[in-house]
Parts: structure tokens; C-alpha cells; sequence
């Protein structure tokens, strides 16, 4: 095996699914911090099915309302994947009442965080999701 | 075999024996000097300790004590060490992580002010002014107004959180609004009093070389949110510096397009 091939298959690969470029730059600005991460940046749910179905995803972050499709419908597509369904789910939403946080988790989101967020507690939560997920 | 023979070699096995019992006896003797020696040696070395005069006990107490005190300075120099790393190691802790809320912050900001000026389109612009309130600010309810110049009445030109039609047009000479036009800074009311579309608790001014343009009036937040942090002040000024010089740009530039586009037809009006 070649080094860079080896190198590839060290690199994590982010997707980040949100219809704000302003959100998707600033979350892309959070995760730059990581180590050996491509970040791949999809505008709306439908965008974000079809990147997630034709790639491999270390990790999903998703907005919740989105034209096309939103993050809910995706997060459910996604979960009746046989082979999507164990990629983590990070929903960042504006959405706070306790009803659409059960809601998103009870769809297979494995974290549930609000705007406006902050960028070391969405890389603290990705990095915990991603160091779980290498270890299973 | 004959008898004497057989005497013979009892007798050497008798001699063997008893020489092989005497090589023992001689081990255990050599094991008991050796013991008998240290306890000599151990006899002496107190004979000599109790030789000593009281003088010399004195000073041989002196050294041990002097030798008790060095320690005790070098164990307190080290006490007092540990104890500046740690308040040093506990500095550096806090500074890194001021440190990283300032790049937070700053990231929030660069954001805020590299999309305000991504584009001159009018449209475009105002829903990059909603995008950064919802998500980077967290407001719920809020309405961007431009100033009508002839009417002098601020318009609502994009809202988020209730109908256009119910905000009202507001009069740049009320209440906070002329407190933040006036000065020309952000000005915030209470964050946690119930919306109401008269009275905004943030009114960011939109001024453009003195001269107000517009305002954004935050009426109420979204509810995990429950006051203003340092940044969310950060996020006001930007807002009000770059956000009314990208909408100033998008305005001049859609006038200078339609000045263009009046011209081009009349000079193909004159061509053709």
C-alpha cells in the first residue's frame, strides 16, 4: 500500500447539510480545526441524500429547516439505509422546544444542538461522535 | 570376594562418611565466623560511637541538623516552584481558553462581514442580513428597515418571524429608535420582555458616512437564547458598519445597472 493511499484512508469525511452559506461557512471555519477531515458542504436535504448515498461519510451535520427536503426526512432516509445507517447524525437547528429535539433524536440523531452556536462545542461533540465511532 | 576385602571397603565407606560430615561442619563454621564478624564489626562501630566525646556528638548533631535544613529549604524552593507551575499551568489554561473564544468570535465576525459583501445584489444582501440575525445572533422575531428619503419613514424591506404587513412603518423620531439613529450605535432593551412589533429590544442602525439608511429591529429571540453575550454586541456593530455599506453598494449598483440599461436602450433606439 502507497503512502498517500495510506493517508487517504486515515482522513475522515464530514458532511455538512445546511441551505445558509453563512452557517455552512462558519461550521466549515469550526471543523478546519480537525485533523485529517475533508468537509464536503450540500445546500439543502436533497443535495445532502444524494452526496451521502454516492460517498463514504464519517459524519453528518444537518439543519433541520431546508427547501427541497428538510433535515428530518433526511435524517430518515438516511437511517433506513442499511448502509448509511450508522453514520452520526449532528442536527443544528434553530429549532429549541423539547418536542422537535425528541422528535430529531427519536429519528436516529445522535446529537441535537441549537443556533447560534458555538464552534468549540460543535467540534467537542463532533470529535466525541467521530472517537466513538472509530472505536465500534 | 574374601572377608578382609569386604572390611576394606566398609571401613572406606565409614571414612568417606565421617569426611563428608566434617566438610559440612567446616561450612557451617565458615557461615558462623562470617556471622560473628559482622556482629564485630557492629560492636566496634558503637564502641567507637560511644567513644565519642559530647563535643563530637555536638557537631556530628550539627551537621545532621545542618544537613535537615538544607532539605527542608530545598523541599520548600520546590514546594514554592510546583506551586507558580501550577498557577502558571492554571494562567495558561485560562488564556487558551479566552484565546479560543476570541477565534470563535472572530470567525463569527469574519463570517458576518465576508458574506454582508459577497454580492451587490439588493435581494440578496437582505437575506444574507436575515441569514446572520437567525443564525449567528439567534433572533427570532426582527425586520430590516430602509428610509424612505423622500417620506422620511423607516419601511420594512424583509422580515422574519412575523408578516411583513405587521410590522408597522416606524417614524425615525420615536422612542429607541431615535435614541440609536441619533447616536449612532446599537442600543438594547431588556432581552426577555414578550415581543412586540412596536417597541424592538435591539435596533442596530444602518448609517452610511453620518447619514442613517436604514435600521434592524430585533423583537424577540429564539428561546434557547436569553441575553446578549460580548460577542452578540460584536455581532451589532458589524452588522451596523458592514451591513449598510454592502446595502448602500447593492443600491447604488442596481441604480447604476438600470442607469446603464436606460442608456443602452436609447442608444439602440438611436442605432437601429
Amino acid at each position: 500500500m502507497t503512502r498517500s493511499m495510506e493517508l487517504s484512508m486515515d482522513r475522515k469525511r464530514i458532511l455538512i447539510v445546511e441551505d445558509s452559506p453563512t452557517m455552512r461557512q462558519l461550521l466549515v471555519f469550526a471543523l478546519r480545526r480537525l485533523k485529517d477531515v475533508d468537509i464536503i458542504e450540500a445546500n439543502d436535504g436533497m443535495d445532502g441524500l444524494r452526496k451521502v448515498s454516492s460517498d463514504h461519510f464519517d459524519l453528518a451535520l444537518i439543519d433541520i429547516n431546508m427547501p427541497v427536503m428538510d433535515g428530518l426526512k433526511l435524517i430518515s432516509l438516511i437511517r433506513g439505509e442499511d448502509n448509511l445507517s450508522s453514520i452520526p447524525i449532528v442536527v443544528i437547528t434553530t429549532e429549541g422546544a423539547k418536542e422537535d429535539r425528541e422528535r430529531a433524536l427519536s429519528l436516529g440523531a445522535n446529537e441535537y444542538l441549537t443556533k447560534p452556536i458555538q464552534a468549540n462545542h460543535v467540534l467537542k461533540v463532533v470529535k466525541g461522535l467521530m472517537k466513538s465511532e472509530s472505536k465500534a | 570376594m574374601s572377608s578382609d576385602r569386604k572390611d576394606l571397603f566398609r571401613h572406606g565407606e565409614e571414612f568417606l562418611q565421617l569426611f563428608s560430615r566434617g566438610a559440612e561442619f567446616t561450612k557451617e563454621l565458615l557461615i558462623e565466623n562470617e556471622r560473628l564478624r559482622a556482629n564485630l564489626a557492629e560492636l566496634e562501630q558503637e564502641q567507637v560511637d560511644a567513644s565519642r566525646t559530647p563535643e563530637e556528638w555536638d557537631k556530628y548533631r550539627g551537621e545532621l541538623q545542618g544537613r535537615l535544613q538544607d532539605l527542608e529549604e530545598e523541599c520548600e524552593t520546590v514546594r514554592v516552584r510546583l506551586q507558580q507551575a501550577e498557577e502558571e499551568n492554571q494562567q495558561f489554561a485560562a488564556r487558551y481558553l479566552e484565546v479560543e473564544e476570541e477565534n470563535n468570535n472572530l470567525a463569527n465576525l469574519y463570517v458576518a462581514s465576508y458574506q454582508l459583501h459577497s454580492t451587490l445584489d439588493l435581494d440578496e444582501v437582505l437575506k444574507i442580513i436575515v441569514e446572520i440575525v437567525i443564525n449567528l445572533i439567534g433572533a427570532e422575531i426582527f425586520a430590516v428597515y430602509l428610509l424612505d428619503g423622500d417620506s422620511g419613514q423607516l419601511d420594512v424591506a424583509v422580515s422574519e418571524g412575523a408578516d411583513l404587513s405587521k410590522f408597522p412603518s416606524c417614524s425615525k423620531s420615536r422612542g429607541i429608535i431615535a435614541k440609536s439613529l441619533e447616536t449612532g450605535e446599537p442600543v438594547c432593551g431588556d432581552p426577555t420582555q414578550s415581543p412586540n412589533l412596536e417597541e424592538p429590544i435591539v435596533c442596530i442602525p444602518l448609517i452610511v458616512q453620518g447619514r442613517p439608511i436604514g435600521l434592524i429591529g430585533i423583537f424577540g429571540l429564539l428561546q434557547q437564547k436569553d441575553g446578549f453575550s460580548a460577542l452578540d454586541h460584536e455581532l451589532f456593530s458589524v452588522m451596523g458598519g458592514h451591513a449598510s455599506t454592502a446595502l448602500f453598494a447593492a443600491r447604488l449598483y442596481s441604480q447604476s445597472e438600470r442607469k446603464l440599461n436606460t442608456i443602452q436602450g436609447f442608444i439602440d433606439l438611436l442605432t437601429k
